[in-house]
Protein backbone atom coordinates (compact mmCIF):
# COMPACT_ATOMS: atom_id res chain seq x y z
CA UNK A 1 0.00 0.00 0.00
CA UNK A 2 2.92 2.31 1.04
CA UNK A 3 4.43 1.38 -2.24
CA UNK A 4 1.75 2.09 -4.16
CA UNK A 5 1.36 5.89 -2.41
CA UNK A 6 5.13 6.24 -3.07
CA UNK A 7 4.87 6.14 -7.00
CA UNK A 8 1.70 7.91 -7.10
CA UNK A 9 3.39 10.97 -4.95
CA UNK A 10 6.27 10.84 -7.17
CA UNK A 11 4.82 10.85 -10.23
CA UNK A 12 2.91 13.60 -9.27
CA UNK A 13 5.89 15.58 -8.29
CA UNK A 14 6.85 15.06 -11.58
CA UNK A 15 3.65 16.23 -13.40
CA UNK A 16 3.79 19.54 -11.32
CA UNK A 17 7.19 20.53 -11.34
CA UNK A 18 7.32 19.15 -15.31
CA UNK A 19 6.62 22.89 -16.67
CA UNK A 20 9.23 24.45 -14.67
CA UNK A 21 12.05 21.99 -15.98
CA UNK A 22 11.16 20.55 -19.29
CA UNK A 23 11.10 21.79 -23.06
CA UNK A 24 8.03 22.67 -24.72
CA UNK A 25 8.15 19.79 -26.92
CA UNK A 26 8.56 17.51 -23.41
CA UNK A 27 5.91 19.27 -21.92
CA UNK A 28 3.63 18.47 -25.19
CA UNK A 29 4.52 14.77 -24.95
CA UNK A 30 3.25 14.72 -21.44
CA UNK A 31 -0.14 16.85 -22.72
CA UNK A 32 -0.62 14.33 -25.07
CA UNK A 33 0.49 11.50 -22.35
CA UNK A 34 -2.55 12.62 -20.23
CA UNK A 35 -4.79 12.88 -23.44
CA UNK A 36 -4.21 9.55 -24.19
CA UNK A 37 -4.25 8.32 -20.35
CA UNK A 38 -8.02 9.77 -20.52
CA UNK A 39 -8.75 7.96 -23.46
CA UNK A 40 -7.27 4.49 -21.71
CA UNK A 41 -9.25 5.30 -18.81
CA UNK A 42 -12.28 5.69 -20.65
CA UNK A 43 -12.07 2.57 -22.50
CA UNK A 44 -11.06 0.63 -19.46
CA UNK A 45 -14.65 1.02 -17.91
CA UNK A 46 -15.49 -1.27 -20.48
CA UNK A 47 -12.59 -3.86 -20.92
CA UNK A 48 -11.80 -3.82 -17.56
CA UNK A 49 -14.79 -3.40 -15.66
CA UNK A 50 -17.95 -4.48 -17.98
CA UNK A 51 -15.24 -7.11 -19.40
CA UNK A 52 -16.84 -6.02 -23.07
CA UNK A 53 -13.12 -5.43 -25.54
CA UNK A 54 -14.04 -2.39 -27.32
CA UNK A 55 -12.14 -1.89 -31.11
CA UNK A 56 -13.80 1.28 -32.37
CA UNK A 57 -13.50 3.44 -29.53
CA UNK A 58 -11.45 5.97 -31.97
CA UNK A 59 -14.63 6.42 -33.60
CA UNK A 60 -15.87 8.14 -30.14
CA UNK A 61 -12.73 10.22 -29.91
CA UNK A 62 -12.97 11.32 -33.58
CA UNK A 63 -16.31 12.14 -33.78
CA UNK A 64 -15.70 14.52 -30.43
CA UNK A 65 -12.61 16.47 -32.23
CA UNK A 66 -14.16 16.71 -35.73
CA UNK A 67 -17.33 17.98 -34.29
CA UNK A 68 -15.65 20.49 -32.57
CA UNK A 69 -13.02 21.34 -35.02
CA UNK A 70 -15.93 21.60 -37.83
CA UNK A 71 -18.12 23.92 -35.69
CA UNK A 72 -14.87 25.98 -34.71
CA UNK A 73 -13.77 25.86 -38.28
CA UNK A 74 -17.55 27.10 -39.37
CA UNK A 75 -17.50 30.21 -36.94
CA UNK A 76 -18.53 29.21 -33.90
CA UNK A 77 -17.05 30.25 -30.85
CA UNK A 78 -15.35 27.44 -28.83
CA UNK A 79 -17.69 26.89 -26.03
CA UNK A 80 -20.67 26.54 -28.23
CA UNK A 81 -18.50 24.12 -30.18
CA UNK A 82 -17.35 22.32 -27.15
CA UNK A 83 -20.66 21.76 -25.40
CA UNK A 84 -22.33 20.06 -29.08
CA UNK A 85 -18.90 18.60 -29.63
CA UNK A 86 -19.73 16.57 -25.38
CA UNK A 87 -23.55 16.46 -27.20
CA UNK A 88 -22.31 14.50 -30.00
CA UNK A 89 -19.74 12.05 -27.42
CA UNK A 90 -23.38 11.09 -25.79
CA UNK A 91 -24.95 10.48 -29.21
CA UNK A 92 -22.56 8.71 -30.57
CA UNK A 93 -21.75 6.65 -27.72
CA UNK A 94 -25.59 5.73 -27.18
CA UNK A 95 -25.18 4.58 -30.70
CA UNK A 96 -22.28 2.10 -30.36
CA UNK A 97 -24.15 1.03 -27.08
CA UNK A 98 -27.20 0.26 -28.98
CA UNK A 99 -25.93 -1.60 -31.91
CA UNK A 100 -22.73 -3.09 -30.19
CA UNK A 101 -24.78 -4.38 -27.22
CA UNK A 102 -26.68 -7.18 -28.58
CA UNK A 103 -23.28 -9.31 -28.35
CA UNK A 104 -20.68 -10.10 -25.50
CA UNK A 105 -17.26 -11.11 -25.89
CA UNK A 106 -16.13 -11.68 -29.93
CA UNK A 107 -19.50 -10.52 -31.61
CA UNK A 108 -19.07 -7.09 -29.43
CA UNK A 109 -16.19 -6.18 -30.68
CA UNK A 110 -16.83 -7.16 -34.30
CA UNK A 111 -19.86 -4.59 -34.17
CA UNK A 112 -17.59 -1.49 -32.33
CA UNK A 113 -14.96 -2.22 -35.11
CA UNK A 114 -17.40 -2.15 -37.79
CA UNK A 115 -19.03 1.48 -36.57
CA UNK A 116 -15.46 2.52 -36.28
CA UNK A 117 -14.66 1.95 -39.40
CA UNK A 118 -17.90 3.01 -40.63
CA UNK A 119 -17.03 6.35 -39.22
CA UNK A 120 -13.42 6.55 -40.06
CA UNK A 121 -14.92 5.97 -43.72
CA UNK A 122 -16.98 9.17 -43.47
CA UNK A 123 -13.93 11.19 -42.08
CA UNK A 124 -11.90 9.48 -44.93
CA UNK A 125 -15.17 9.94 -47.83
CA UNK A 126 -17.42 12.65 -46.94
CA UNK A 127 -15.16 14.95 -48.24
CA UNK A 128 -17.44 17.87 -48.81
CA UNK A 129 -18.18 17.92 -44.71
CA UNK A 130 -15.17 16.55 -43.15
CA UNK A 131 -12.78 17.78 -45.76
CA UNK A 132 -11.63 14.11 -46.73
CA UNK A 133 -7.66 13.17 -46.31
CA UNK A 134 -7.29 16.84 -45.21
CA UNK A 135 -8.66 16.92 -42.46
CA UNK A 136 -9.59 20.68 -40.91
CA UNK A 137 -7.79 22.97 -38.83
CA UNK A 138 -8.66 24.46 -35.52
CA UNK A 139 -6.98 28.50 -35.91
CA UNK A 140 -7.26 28.99 -32.10
CA UNK A 141 -6.91 26.90 -28.65
CA UNK A 142 -9.81 27.58 -26.22
CA UNK A 143 -9.27 30.45 -23.75
CA UNK A 144 -11.75 29.38 -20.54
CA UNK A 145 -12.13 32.50 -18.33
CA UNK A 146 -9.84 34.51 -21.02
CA UNK A 147 -6.89 32.43 -19.84
CA UNK A 148 -5.37 31.89 -23.20
CA UNK A 149 -4.11 28.07 -24.20
CA UNK A 150 -2.03 28.59 -26.64
CA UNK A 151 1.69 27.83 -25.17
CA UNK A 152 2.53 24.36 -24.15
CA UNK A 153 2.63 25.15 -20.38
CA UNK A 154 -0.55 26.69 -20.02
CA UNK A 155 -2.39 23.80 -22.55
CA UNK A 156 -0.73 21.36 -20.28
CA UNK A 157 -2.35 23.00 -16.98
CA UNK A 158 -5.25 22.40 -18.15
CA UNK A 159 -4.98 18.92 -19.65
CA UNK A 160 -3.89 18.11 -16.13
CA UNK A 161 -7.28 19.47 -14.95
CA UNK A 162 -9.15 17.56 -17.07
CA UNK A 163 -7.02 14.13 -16.08
CA UNK A 164 -7.31 14.68 -12.59
CA UNK A 165 -11.54 15.11 -13.14
CA UNK A 166 -11.24 11.92 -15.46
CA UNK A 167 -9.02 10.29 -12.14
CA UNK A 168 -11.62 11.33 -9.46
CA UNK A 169 -15.10 10.41 -11.53
CA UNK A 170 -13.26 6.77 -12.56
CA UNK A 171 -11.72 6.53 -8.97
CA UNK A 172 -15.85 7.41 -7.27
CA UNK A 173 -17.46 5.17 -9.87
CA UNK A 174 -14.82 1.94 -9.21
CA UNK A 175 -16.16 1.82 -5.39
CA UNK A 176 -19.77 2.97 -6.35
CA UNK A 177 -22.28 0.64 -5.49
CA UNK A 178 -22.87 1.31 -9.56
CA UNK A 179 -19.26 0.06 -9.91
CA UNK A 180 -20.13 -2.94 -8.09
CA UNK A 181 -22.97 -4.10 -10.07
CA UNK A 182 -20.94 -3.04 -13.70
CA UNK A 183 -18.28 -5.52 -11.94
CA UNK A 184 -20.77 -8.15 -11.26
CA UNK A 185 -22.49 -8.25 -14.95
CA UNK A 186 -18.80 -8.93 -16.30
CA UNK A 187 -18.13 -11.64 -13.82
CA UNK A 188 -21.67 -13.69 -13.90
CA UNK A 189 -24.13 -11.43 -16.09
CA UNK A 190 -26.90 -14.51 -15.50
CA UNK A 191 -26.64 -14.54 -11.83
CA UNK A 192 -27.34 -10.67 -12.13
CA UNK A 193 -30.11 -10.83 -13.91
CA UNK A 194 -31.62 -13.73 -11.57
CA UNK A 195 -30.25 -11.00 -8.67
CA UNK A 196 -32.88 -8.39 -10.02
CA UNK A 197 -30.14 -6.20 -12.10
CA UNK A 198 -30.83 -4.72 -15.39
CA UNK A 199 -27.87 -6.06 -16.95
CA UNK A 200 -28.35 -4.55 -20.60
CA UNK A 201 -29.24 -0.95 -18.69
CA UNK A 202 -25.85 -1.44 -16.75
CA UNK A 203 -23.69 -1.98 -19.96
CA UNK A 204 -25.71 0.75 -21.82
CA UNK A 205 -24.94 3.28 -18.63
CA UNK A 206 -21.20 1.94 -18.62
CA UNK A 207 -20.65 2.61 -22.61
CA UNK A 208 -22.22 6.11 -22.08
CA UNK A 209 -19.24 6.85 -18.90
CA UNK A 210 -16.50 5.42 -21.26
CA UNK A 211 -17.62 7.07 -24.26
CA UNK A 212 -17.64 10.55 -22.88
CA UNK A 213 -14.47 10.35 -21.28
CA UNK A 214 -13.04 9.09 -24.72
CA UNK A 215 -14.59 11.81 -25.98
CA UNK A 216 -13.07 14.08 -23.94
CA UNK A 217 -9.56 13.02 -24.37
CA UNK A 218 -10.52 13.30 -28.53
CA UNK A 219 -11.58 16.92 -27.80
CA UNK A 220 -8.28 17.52 -25.65
CA UNK A 221 -6.72 15.80 -28.63
CA UNK A 222 -8.15 18.31 -31.06
CA UNK A 223 -7.29 21.37 -29.39
CA UNK A 224 -3.31 19.85 -28.83
CA UNK A 225 -3.19 19.14 -32.85
CA UNK A 226 -5.14 22.13 -33.66
CA UNK A 227 -5.94 19.65 -36.47
CA UNK A 228 -8.13 16.52 -36.83
CA UNK A 229 -7.22 13.95 -39.82
CA UNK A 230 -8.89 10.80 -40.57
CA UNK A 231 -5.60 9.24 -38.63
CA UNK A 232 -7.29 9.79 -35.72
CA UNK A 233 -10.20 7.44 -36.64
CA UNK A 234 -8.54 4.23 -38.08
CA UNK A 235 -8.19 0.86 -36.34
CA UNK A 236 -4.54 1.53 -35.73
CA UNK A 237 -5.50 3.91 -33.43
CA UNK A 238 -8.40 1.97 -31.88
CA UNK A 239 -6.26 -0.71 -31.00
CA UNK A 240 -3.23 1.59 -29.84
CA UNK A 241 -6.03 3.07 -26.96
CA UNK A 242 -6.50 -1.26 -26.52
CA UNK A 243 -2.89 -1.81 -26.44
CA UNK A 244 -2.38 0.90 -23.78
CA UNK A 245 -5.04 -0.60 -21.58
CA UNK A 246 -4.16 -3.91 -21.38
CA UNK A 247 -0.55 -3.69 -21.59
CA UNK A 248 -0.86 -0.96 -18.55
CA UNK A 249 -3.44 -3.13 -16.58
CA UNK A 250 -7.12 -3.17 -17.34
CA UNK A 251 -9.25 -3.22 -14.77
CA UNK A 252 -7.24 -1.24 -12.64
CA UNK A 253 -7.00 2.65 -12.39
CA UNK A 254 -3.06 3.28 -12.68
CA UNK A 255 -3.22 0.89 -16.25
CA UNK A 256 -4.55 2.86 -18.44
CA UNK A 257 -2.63 5.51 -17.24
CA UNK A 258 1.04 3.49 -17.03
CA UNK A 259 0.12 2.24 -20.81
CA UNK A 260 -0.81 5.44 -22.20
CA UNK A 261 2.50 6.47 -20.91
CA UNK A 262 4.39 3.91 -22.59
CA UNK A 263 3.28 4.09 -25.67
CA UNK A 264 2.98 8.19 -25.91
CA UNK A 265 6.91 8.09 -24.76
CA UNK A 266 8.10 5.48 -26.99
CA UNK A 267 6.21 6.67 -30.22
CA UNK A 268 7.61 10.86 -29.70
CA UNK A 269 10.98 9.63 -27.66
CA UNK A 270 12.39 6.68 -28.46
CA UNK A 271 11.46 7.23 -32.33
CA UNK A 272 14.03 10.11 -32.25
CA UNK A 273 16.73 7.77 -31.37
CA UNK A 274 15.27 4.32 -33.03
CA UNK A 275 14.30 4.47 -36.76
CA UNK A 276 12.33 0.71 -36.08
CA UNK A 277 10.64 2.48 -33.25
CA UNK A 278 7.72 0.38 -33.76
CA UNK A 279 9.91 -3.18 -33.57
CA UNK A 280 11.39 -2.29 -30.26
CA UNK A 281 7.45 -1.09 -28.97
CA UNK A 282 6.25 -4.60 -30.07
CA UNK A 283 9.09 -5.94 -27.99
CA UNK A 284 8.08 -4.72 -25.24
CA UNK A 285 4.26 -5.89 -25.63
CA UNK A 286 5.89 -9.65 -26.09
CA UNK A 287 7.67 -9.23 -23.07
CA UNK A 288 4.81 -7.86 -20.98
CA UNK A 289 2.18 -10.56 -22.83
CA UNK A 290 5.08 -13.02 -21.94
CA UNK A 291 5.68 -12.04 -18.20
CA UNK A 292 3.51 -9.90 -16.95
CA UNK A 293 0.26 -11.11 -18.69
CA UNK A 294 -1.98 -9.18 -16.17
CA UNK A 295 -0.25 -6.09 -17.49
CA UNK A 296 2.39 -3.69 -15.95
CA UNK A 297 0.79 -2.26 -12.81
CA UNK A 298 -0.90 -5.54 -11.28
CA UNK A 299 2.41 -7.43 -12.83
CA UNK A 300 4.56 -5.28 -10.94
CA UNK A 301 2.99 -5.03 -7.64
CA UNK A 302 2.72 -8.78 -7.55
CA UNK A 303 6.20 -8.90 -8.56
CA UNK A 304 6.91 -6.84 -5.14
CA UNK A 305 4.94 -8.47 -3.05
CA UNK A 306 6.83 -11.51 -4.44
CA UNK A 307 10.23 -9.50 -3.18
CA UNK A 308 8.96 -8.23 -0.21
CA UNK A 309 8.23 -12.20 1.02
CA UNK A 310 10.90 -13.22 0.14
CA UNK A 311 13.31 -11.12 1.46
CA UNK A 312 11.16 -11.53 4.67
CA UNK A 313 11.93 -15.42 4.42
CA UNK A 314 15.61 -15.04 3.91
CA UNK A 315 15.75 -12.74 7.00
CA UNK A 316 14.00 -15.11 9.21
CA UNK A 317 15.42 -18.68 7.82
CA UNK A 318 19.24 -17.68 9.77
CA UNK A 319 16.99 -17.51 12.65
CA UNK A 320 14.97 -20.40 12.34
CA UNK A 321 18.34 -21.97 11.58
CA UNK A 322 20.33 -20.84 14.86
CA UNK A 323 17.46 -21.91 17.41
CA UNK A 324 17.42 -25.80 15.62
CA UNK A 325 21.12 -25.76 17.86
CA UNK B 1 -56.12 -19.68 -1.16
CA UNK B 2 -53.55 -18.18 -4.01
CA UNK B 3 -50.68 -20.45 -4.65
CA UNK B 4 -47.22 -18.96 -4.09
CA UNK B 5 -46.74 -20.66 -7.92
CA UNK B 6 -48.80 -22.43 -10.03
CA UNK B 7 -48.02 -23.63 -13.68
CA UNK B 8 -50.49 -23.86 -16.31
CA UNK B 9 -49.88 -26.33 -18.96
CA UNK B 10 -46.51 -25.04 -19.25
CA UNK B 11 -44.66 -26.64 -22.67
CA UNK B 12 -40.99 -26.12 -23.96
CA UNK B 13 -38.94 -27.86 -26.49
CA UNK B 14 -35.70 -27.88 -27.81
CA UNK B 15 -36.03 -28.57 -31.54
CA UNK B 16 -37.93 -31.46 -31.58
CA UNK B 17 -36.96 -32.81 -28.09
CA UNK B 18 -39.81 -31.77 -25.68
CA UNK B 19 -38.10 -30.71 -22.05
CA UNK B 20 -41.33 -29.64 -20.54
CA UNK B 21 -44.54 -31.05 -22.10
CA UNK B 22 -47.61 -29.54 -20.55
CA UNK B 23 -46.83 -29.45 -16.84
CA UNK B 24 -49.73 -28.22 -14.36
CA UNK B 25 -48.16 -27.53 -11.12
CA UNK B 26 -49.28 -25.78 -7.81
CA UNK B 27 -47.58 -25.30 -4.63
CA UNK B 28 -49.23 -23.70 -1.82
CA UNK B 29 -47.66 -20.70 -0.05
CA UNK B 30 -45.31 -22.14 3.18
CA UNK B 31 -44.98 -24.95 1.39
CA UNK B 32 -41.18 -27.25 0.86
CA UNK B 33 -42.29 -29.12 -2.64
CA UNK B 34 -39.26 -31.63 -3.51
CA UNK B 35 -39.26 -32.04 -7.57
CA UNK B 36 -37.47 -35.53 -8.08
CA UNK B 37 -36.70 -37.34 -11.41
CA UNK B 38 -33.90 -39.08 -13.39
CA UNK B 39 -31.58 -37.23 -15.33
CA UNK B 40 -33.04 -35.23 -18.11
CA UNK B 41 -36.34 -35.14 -16.62
CA UNK B 42 -36.62 -31.65 -17.32
CA UNK B 43 -36.75 -30.14 -13.34
CA UNK B 44 -33.89 -27.56 -13.97
CA UNK B 45 -35.50 -26.71 -16.96
CA UNK B 46 -38.52 -26.14 -15.09
CA UNK B 47 -36.87 -24.10 -13.12
CA UNK B 48 -35.51 -21.90 -15.72
CA UNK B 49 -38.90 -21.28 -17.11
CA UNK B 50 -39.82 -20.58 -13.66
CA UNK B 51 -37.53 -17.35 -13.19
CA UNK B 52 -37.55 -16.68 -16.33
CA UNK B 53 -34.42 -17.66 -17.71
CA UNK B 54 -35.82 -19.52 -20.34
CA UNK B 55 -38.75 -18.61 -22.63
CA UNK B 56 -41.61 -21.16 -22.90
CA UNK B 57 -43.49 -22.32 -26.03
CA UNK B 58 -47.10 -22.19 -24.07
CA UNK B 59 -49.17 -22.27 -21.25
CA UNK B 60 -48.51 -19.81 -18.01
CA UNK B 61 -46.73 -18.80 -14.82
CA UNK B 62 -48.61 -17.43 -12.05
CA UNK B 63 -46.39 -15.76 -9.12
CA UNK B 64 -48.50 -15.56 -5.86
CA UNK B 65 -51.40 -14.95 -8.86
CA UNK B 66 -50.08 -12.67 -10.71
CA UNK B 67 -49.01 -13.54 -14.59
CA UNK B 68 -45.42 -13.26 -15.16
CA UNK B 69 -45.47 -15.51 -18.25
CA UNK B 70 -43.24 -12.92 -20.42
CA UNK B 71 -41.87 -10.56 -17.34
CA UNK B 72 -37.97 -10.72 -17.33
CA UNK B 73 -36.18 -12.31 -15.07
CA UNK B 74 -35.05 -9.20 -12.93
CA UNK B 75 -38.47 -8.22 -12.77
CA UNK B 76 -39.69 -11.55 -11.04
CA UNK B 77 -36.68 -11.12 -8.34
CA UNK B 78 -38.48 -8.60 -7.62
CA UNK B 79 -41.51 -9.89 -6.89
CA UNK B 80 -40.07 -12.14 -4.39
CA UNK B 81 -38.14 -15.24 -6.21
CA UNK B 82 -34.74 -16.19 -5.45
CA UNK B 83 -32.83 -19.50 -6.74
CA UNK B 84 -29.82 -20.89 -6.09
CA UNK B 85 -27.85 -22.99 -8.78
CA UNK B 86 -26.75 -26.36 -9.39
CA UNK B 87 -23.71 -25.42 -10.56
CA UNK B 88 -22.53 -22.95 -8.49
CA UNK B 89 -22.88 -19.50 -10.18
CA UNK B 90 -21.06 -17.14 -7.66
CA UNK B 91 -18.36 -13.53 -7.71
CA UNK B 92 -15.00 -15.39 -7.34
CA UNK B 93 -12.49 -12.33 -6.95
CA UNK B 94 -15.33 -11.02 -4.30
CA UNK B 95 -15.70 -11.92 -0.61
CA UNK B 96 -18.12 -14.09 0.93
CA UNK B 97 -19.60 -11.10 2.04
CA UNK B 98 -19.55 -8.63 -1.00
CA UNK B 99 -21.18 -11.84 -2.58
CA UNK B 100 -24.24 -11.49 -0.44
CA UNK B 101 -24.03 -7.32 -0.41
CA UNK B 102 -24.29 -8.06 -4.68
CA UNK B 103 -27.46 -9.93 -3.64
CA UNK B 104 -28.86 -7.23 -1.48
CA UNK B 105 -27.82 -4.64 -3.79
CA UNK B 106 -29.85 -6.45 -6.46
CA UNK B 107 -33.29 -5.43 -4.77
CA UNK B 108 -32.07 -1.98 -3.40
CA UNK B 109 -32.41 1.33 -5.93
CA UNK B 110 -28.79 2.12 -4.66
CA UNK B 111 -27.58 0.07 -7.55
CA UNK B 112 -27.89 2.44 -9.95
CA UNK B 113 -26.09 4.76 -8.05
CA UNK B 114 -22.43 6.11 -9.20
CA UNK B 115 -21.63 8.51 -6.53
CA UNK B 116 -21.26 6.82 -2.89
CA UNK B 117 -19.01 4.56 -1.96
CA UNK B 118 -20.18 0.94 -1.63
CA UNK B 119 -18.09 0.23 1.70
CA UNK B 120 -20.00 2.62 3.46
CA UNK B 121 -23.22 1.32 2.87
CA UNK B 122 -23.38 0.46 6.69
CA UNK B 123 -27.15 -1.03 6.06
CA UNK B 124 -26.09 -3.51 3.23
CA UNK B 125 -23.19 -5.09 4.91
CA UNK B 126 -25.17 -5.67 8.19
CA UNK B 127 -27.83 -7.46 6.49
CA UNK B 128 -24.90 -9.32 4.37
CA UNK B 129 -23.26 -10.26 7.83
CA UNK B 130 -26.96 -11.53 9.02
CA UNK B 131 -27.29 -13.84 6.23
CA UNK B 132 -23.84 -15.20 6.33
CA UNK B 133 -24.42 -15.66 9.88
CA UNK B 134 -27.68 -17.08 9.19
CA UNK B 135 -26.01 -20.28 7.07
CA UNK B 136 -23.13 -20.76 9.69
CA UNK B 137 -20.33 -18.25 7.97
CA UNK B 138 -20.28 -15.26 10.14
CA UNK B 139 -16.40 -16.46 10.62
CA UNK B 140 -15.07 -16.25 6.91
CA UNK B 141 -17.04 -13.01 5.65
CA UNK B 142 -13.61 -11.72 4.52
CA UNK B 143 -12.21 -14.34 3.21
CA UNK B 144 -12.05 -14.49 -1.11
CA UNK B 145 -14.59 -16.79 -2.33
CA UNK B 146 -11.32 -18.32 -4.19
CA UNK B 147 -10.48 -19.60 -1.00
CA UNK B 148 -13.46 -21.37 -0.11
CA UNK B 149 -14.11 -25.09 0.22
CA UNK B 150 -17.40 -26.60 -1.98
CA UNK B 151 -19.42 -26.81 0.59
CA UNK B 152 -19.18 -23.34 2.22
CA UNK B 153 -19.61 -22.11 -1.72
CA UNK B 154 -23.07 -23.99 -1.58
CA UNK B 155 -24.03 -22.60 1.40
CA UNK B 156 -22.79 -18.84 0.04
CA UNK B 157 -25.46 -19.35 -2.38
CA UNK B 158 -28.28 -20.58 0.02
CA UNK B 159 -27.27 -17.18 1.74
CA UNK B 160 -27.55 -15.10 -1.45
CA UNK B 161 -30.81 -16.26 -1.79
CA UNK B 162 -31.97 -16.18 1.56
CA UNK B 163 -30.37 -12.13 1.65
CA UNK B 164 -33.33 -11.70 -0.77
CA UNK B 165 -35.86 -12.17 1.69
CA UNK B 166 -37.87 -14.19 -0.84
CA UNK B 167 -41.00 -15.18 -0.51
CA UNK B 168 -40.39 -18.42 -3.15
CA UNK B 169 -36.77 -19.96 -2.93
CA UNK B 170 -35.88 -22.59 -5.72
CA UNK B 171 -33.52 -24.78 -4.72
CA UNK B 172 -31.46 -26.30 -7.32
CA UNK B 173 -29.63 -29.57 -5.99
CA UNK B 174 -28.74 -28.06 -2.87
CA UNK B 175 -26.74 -31.12 -1.42
CA UNK B 176 -24.62 -31.55 -4.17
CA UNK B 177 -21.36 -32.47 -3.74
CA UNK B 178 -21.42 -32.33 -0.03
CA UNK B 179 -19.92 -34.60 2.44
CA UNK B 180 -22.23 -36.17 4.92
CA UNK B 181 -21.56 -33.59 7.89
CA UNK B 182 -21.77 -31.12 5.22
CA UNK B 183 -25.29 -32.12 4.29
CA UNK B 184 -26.66 -32.33 7.74
CA UNK B 185 -25.73 -28.34 8.27
CA UNK B 186 -27.97 -27.69 4.87
CA UNK B 187 -30.43 -30.10 5.92
CA UNK B 188 -30.82 -27.93 9.39
CA UNK B 189 -30.50 -24.98 7.64
CA UNK B 190 -33.06 -25.39 5.13
CA UNK B 191 -35.35 -26.77 7.81
CA UNK B 192 -34.37 -23.40 9.96
CA UNK B 193 -36.12 -21.38 7.22
CA UNK B 194 -39.15 -19.33 8.36
CA UNK B 195 -42.39 -21.24 6.61
CA UNK B 196 -43.18 -17.73 5.46
CA UNK B 197 -40.83 -18.43 2.62
CA UNK B 198 -42.54 -20.84 0.05
CA UNK B 199 -39.58 -23.77 -1.15
CA UNK B 200 -39.25 -26.03 -4.25
CA UNK B 201 -36.86 -27.58 -4.19
CA UNK B 202 -34.90 -30.68 -6.57
CA UNK B 203 -32.38 -33.39 -4.98
CA UNK B 204 -31.61 -36.75 -5.66
CA UNK B 205 -30.56 -37.59 -2.24
CA UNK B 206 -34.07 -39.07 -1.19
CA UNK B 207 -33.02 -39.48 2.61
CA UNK B 208 -32.53 -35.72 3.73
CA UNK B 209 -35.15 -34.21 0.79
CA UNK B 210 -37.75 -36.65 1.79
CA UNK B 211 -37.38 -35.42 5.22
CA UNK B 212 -38.14 -31.64 4.49
CA UNK B 213 -40.70 -32.33 1.94
CA UNK B 214 -44.63 -31.82 2.47
CA UNK B 215 -45.52 -33.18 -1.10
CA UNK B 216 -43.61 -34.18 -4.43
CA UNK B 217 -43.40 -33.89 -8.16
CA UNK B 218 -41.74 -36.70 -9.75
CA UNK B 219 -41.09 -35.73 -13.29
CA UNK B 220 -40.22 -38.01 -16.13
CA UNK B 221 -39.40 -36.94 -19.71
CA UNK B 222 -40.65 -33.35 -19.12
CA UNK B 223 -44.14 -35.02 -17.41
CA UNK B 224 -45.65 -34.98 -14.29
CA UNK B 225 -46.03 -38.81 -13.73
CA UNK B 226 -47.02 -38.35 -9.78
CA UNK B 227 -48.09 -35.74 -7.43
CA UNK B 228 -48.86 -36.72 -3.81
CA UNK B 229 -47.23 -37.15 -0.51
CA UNK B 230 -44.39 -38.79 0.57
CA UNK B 231 -46.19 -41.96 0.94
CA UNK B 232 -48.63 -41.61 -1.58
CA UNK B 233 -45.40 -41.03 -4.51
CA UNK B 234 -43.27 -43.75 -2.58
CA UNK B 235 -46.04 -46.46 -2.94
CA UNK B 236 -47.44 -45.22 -6.48
CA UNK B 237 -46.22 -48.39 -8.85
CA UNK B 238 -45.37 -45.62 -11.44
CA UNK B 239 -42.45 -44.08 -9.79
CA UNK B 240 -41.06 -47.54 -8.75
CA UNK B 241 -40.97 -48.14 -12.35
CA UNK B 242 -39.07 -45.07 -13.28
CA UNK B 243 -36.78 -45.18 -10.54
CA UNK B 244 -36.00 -48.80 -10.15
CA UNK B 245 -36.77 -50.00 -13.91
CA UNK B 246 -39.09 -52.29 -13.07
Amino acid sequence: MSLRLLAWSALALLGAVLPWIASDYYIDVASQVLIYAIFALGLNVLVGYAGLVSLGHAGIFGVAAYAAAWLVAAGFGHLPAALAALVAIVLVSALYALLSLRATGIGFLMITLAIGQILWGLAYRWIDVTGGDNGISVPSRPAPFGLSLMSAPSFYGFTVLVFLLAVLSMSGFVRSPFGASLKGTRDQPRRMTALGYNVWCIRFAAFLFSGFWSGVAGLLFCYDEQFVSPGMLTLGSSAEVLLMVIAGGSGTLAGPVVGAALVVIMKNVASAYIVRWNLVLGIIFVAIVMFMPEGLVPGSARLARWAYAEWQRRRRAPAALGSER
Amino acid sequence: MTPALELRRLAKSFGGLRVTAEVDLAVAPGERRLIIGPNGAGKTTLFNLITGELRPDAGSILLFGAPVTRLPSRRRAHLGLARTYQIITLFPRETLLRNVVLALLGLSPLRWNPFLRLDRQQRLFAAARAALAQVGLADLGDRPLAQTSYGERRRVEIAMALAQRPKLLLLDEPFAGLSLDERRDVQKLLQSIPREVTLVMIEHDMDVALNLADRITLMHFGEVIVEGTRAEVVAHPKSREVYLGV
